[in-house]
């Protein structure tokens, strides 16, 4: 099946709506939230850099068939990737949680103590 | 070479990681005990600091680390996927400057929290943070530089945001750590493009291959916005003064070792991975503008703060720039390498460990005075050199230093990149200059309402003999720095400078041979 570069157009594209979240949105969970989009482009970029068309799985034992296989590396990176990702965005939450209890609110223009 | 020596670089890494896993677990068996395990654990880790440094310096050469099996380096390369610690003079540097301000750090920690104990998982996230810069620093891989910079990032928030009683420093360790995760993702996305073009991660075999294709630009663009970011370069600072302000004293000395540690990321990427393949000059000239830019923000900001910690906070922003401001000129003559870009490449990386050394005095300082007078307020502060004299010398001579006043260290590089950079373009140390001349004033204003005038309040808590012996050896630092410039400069940032600026090769000959 020819996909050609539609993957990474869309991973791409997450990047972006990822990176407008954290521009333009004022709520800390959507910041979150706009930090796991970008996370989750860059780790699809990732996956879709390692695949090769009909490949099979990149193990050992399978290496005979004569087939294609996909790219271990870049799996291998993404896995690293998305478990750093579970670190980063439950550590987020967690600051989102404090904050929340402090201020009342999770509006970035309310929360203003460090200013200037 | 004896073994020990020999895996001096991985036990760099591996020791700290050991201790920020092994202390929860100490802790358990009393307090007492998890003191002598955290004072050991930051001993060792300095030992071993100094091994590599005899190691690198007596070789001559960068040295290698393969982890994982036996590979005949450097002609047998067949996997170039392989994790590999490479350590040449610009990386001894760094390790050296990240264990004197860890290992002070851990000391000035040990009665800093006697009242609010926060201990374990403080004394682990320390660790942690100091595991995650080394890995940065002695990495030859770019993926595990990846790593290494996500753990740094985790573990400095953690310790950003370790008085959860306080709302102010939730605040800040949000920012921070949304900003650092935001980089360390750029430099994932770029490491990925150069794999796609490359097939290879191994910075020295990615630097053999290295073109000025358009993915290669890509990916150099985002590797200079990540790591100028995660180094708080103006106008990507804005994370820098609450992180250093709100921080607890101990852990803004570290942040800032943390933030050269992204700025060493940034060097070696320019000159080792990217070298004459791209268009130095140009590149050389938007470090220097980001540098001037740095350099006045900061200090500017500075001048307008009232919050002792806030001010030292932006004091260490506008140092960043003098760094940048060296390299900069280095780099932007690195093609026709003519003596005064090797003197600016020098300036520029001795004021990495001068500024290391006296904005963490600083920082040390200004928690003993946080504690004396029980504010950050500078308006409401006055006369504590009656009760604390050790205190406000030592504050005094990391204020002098900061702001290039002989005899101290920050003089002696900032006399370097001025020299060298009036070669360049005289406007360039024109700005410099007048960038220290208004730092003086700042401090010399902080000086005079926190320690000078009548005796109005009596400190509530005085620093511990510890606190004070942990900023005594910072001080002593300083001044030996101060007045013996040509010592440090022929010994230690020598190699560096010269590892950047002419040790492209050797950095990749130690590995792929030839």
């Amino acid at each position: 099946m020819m996909i050609g570069n539609f993957p990474y157009i869309v991973a791409m594209l997450l990047v972006a709506i990822g990176i407008y979240a954290l521009l333009f949105k004022r709520n800390l969970i959507k910041l979150v939230i706009g930090i796991s989009l970008v996370e989750t482009g860059v780790n699809l970029f990732l996956v879709t850099l390692g695949y090769r068309t009909a490949g099979i799985a990149p193990i050992y034992t399978y290496a005979p068939n004569a087939k294609p296989m996909v790219l271990p590396t870049p799996q291998a990176l993404t896995l690293t990737s998305i478990v750093i990702g579970l670190a980063t965005t439950a550590l987020l939450l967690s600051f989102v949680v404090f904050i929340y209890r402090h201020y009342g609110t999770l509006n970035v223009r309310e929360i203003k103590e460090l200013r200037g | 070479m004896n073994p020990l020596s020999f895996h001096a670089p991985v036990l760099l890494i591996a020791i700290p990681l050991l201790g920020a896993f092994a202390v929860p677990l100490i802790g358990r068996l009393g307090a007492h005990l998890r003191r002598i395990f955290t004072g050991l654990i930051a001993l060792l880790t300095t030992a071993c600091a100094g091994l590599v440094a005899a190691t690198v310096f007596s070789a001559g050469t960068p040295i290698t680390y393969v982890l994982g099996g036996r590979l005949t380096l450097p002609s047998g390369m067949n996997f170039p996927i392989r994790i590999i610690l490479e350590v040449d003079g610009m990386s001894t540097f760094m390790v050296i400057l990240t264990a004197l301000i860890l290992v002070t750090a851990v000391f000035y920690s040990f009665s800093y929290w006697r009242r609010r104990s926060g201990g374990t998982m403080y004394d682990s996230l320390l660790f942690l943070l100091g595991a995650g810069i080394f890995g940065m620093e002695l990495t030859g891989d770019m993926f595990n530089f990846f790593v290494f910079l996500e753990i740094t990032s985790i573990a400095a928030c953690g310790l950003i945001g370790f008085r959860v009683w306080q709302g102010r420093s939730q605040e800040a360790a949000f920012k921070t750590m949304a900003l650092y995760t935001l980089s360390g993702l750029f430099v994932l996305l770029a490491i990925g493009l150069l794999y796609g073009k490359y097939d290879g991660l191994n910075i020295a075999y990615l630097a053999a291959h290295i073109g000025s294709g358009l993915v290669d630009r890509i990916a150099l663009g985002l590797l200079l916005v990540a790591l100028a970011m995660k180094a708080g370069v103006v106008p990507m600072h804005m994370w820098a003064p609450d992180a250093y302000g709100e921080a607890p004293a101990p852990i803004s000395a570290v942040l800032v070792a943390n933030s050269q540690a992204s700025l060493y990321g940034l060097f070696r990427v320019l000159f080792t991975l990217y070298g004459l393949a791209i268009s130095v000059t140009t590149l050389g000239w938007i470090m220097i503008v980001l540098a001037l830019l740095t350099i006045f923000i900061g200090v500017t900001m500075a001048l307008i703060q009232s919050d002792i910690k806030r001010l030292i906070a932006y004091g260490a922003v506008s140092q960043i720039g003098y760094m940048l401001l060296g390299v900069g000129v280095g780099l932007a003559t690195s093609a026709g390498q003519p003596d005064y870009g090797l003197v600016a490449m020098q300036g520029g990386i001795f004021h990495m460990i001068n500024d290391a050394a006296c904005v963490g005095l600083l920082f040390l300082a200004a928690g003993v005075i946080i504690r004396a007078a029980g504010t950050r307020n500078l308006n409401m502060m006055g006369g504590l050199a009656h009760d604390m004299r050790w205190t406000a010398m030592f504050f005094m001579i990391g204020a002098l230093a900061l702001a290039g006043i002989p005899p101290f260290n920050g003089f002696a590089s900032k006399l370097m990149i001025y020299e060298s950079t009036f070669r360049y373009s005289p406007i360039l140390a024109v700005i410099a200059i007048l960038g220290s001349i208004l730092l003086l004033a700042v401090f010399l204003k902080v000086f005079q309402a926190a320690f000078l005038g009548p005796r109005t309040i009596s400190p509530i808590e005085r620093p511990s003999r510890l606190m004070l012996a942990s900023m005594g050896v910072l001080a002593l630092v300083v001044i030996a720095f101060g007045l013996f410039p040509g010592f440090f400069v022929h010994t230690i940032v020598g190699p560096a400078a010269k590892a950047l600026w002419l040790g492209r090769d050797a950095y990749i000959g130690a590995v792929m041979g030839g």
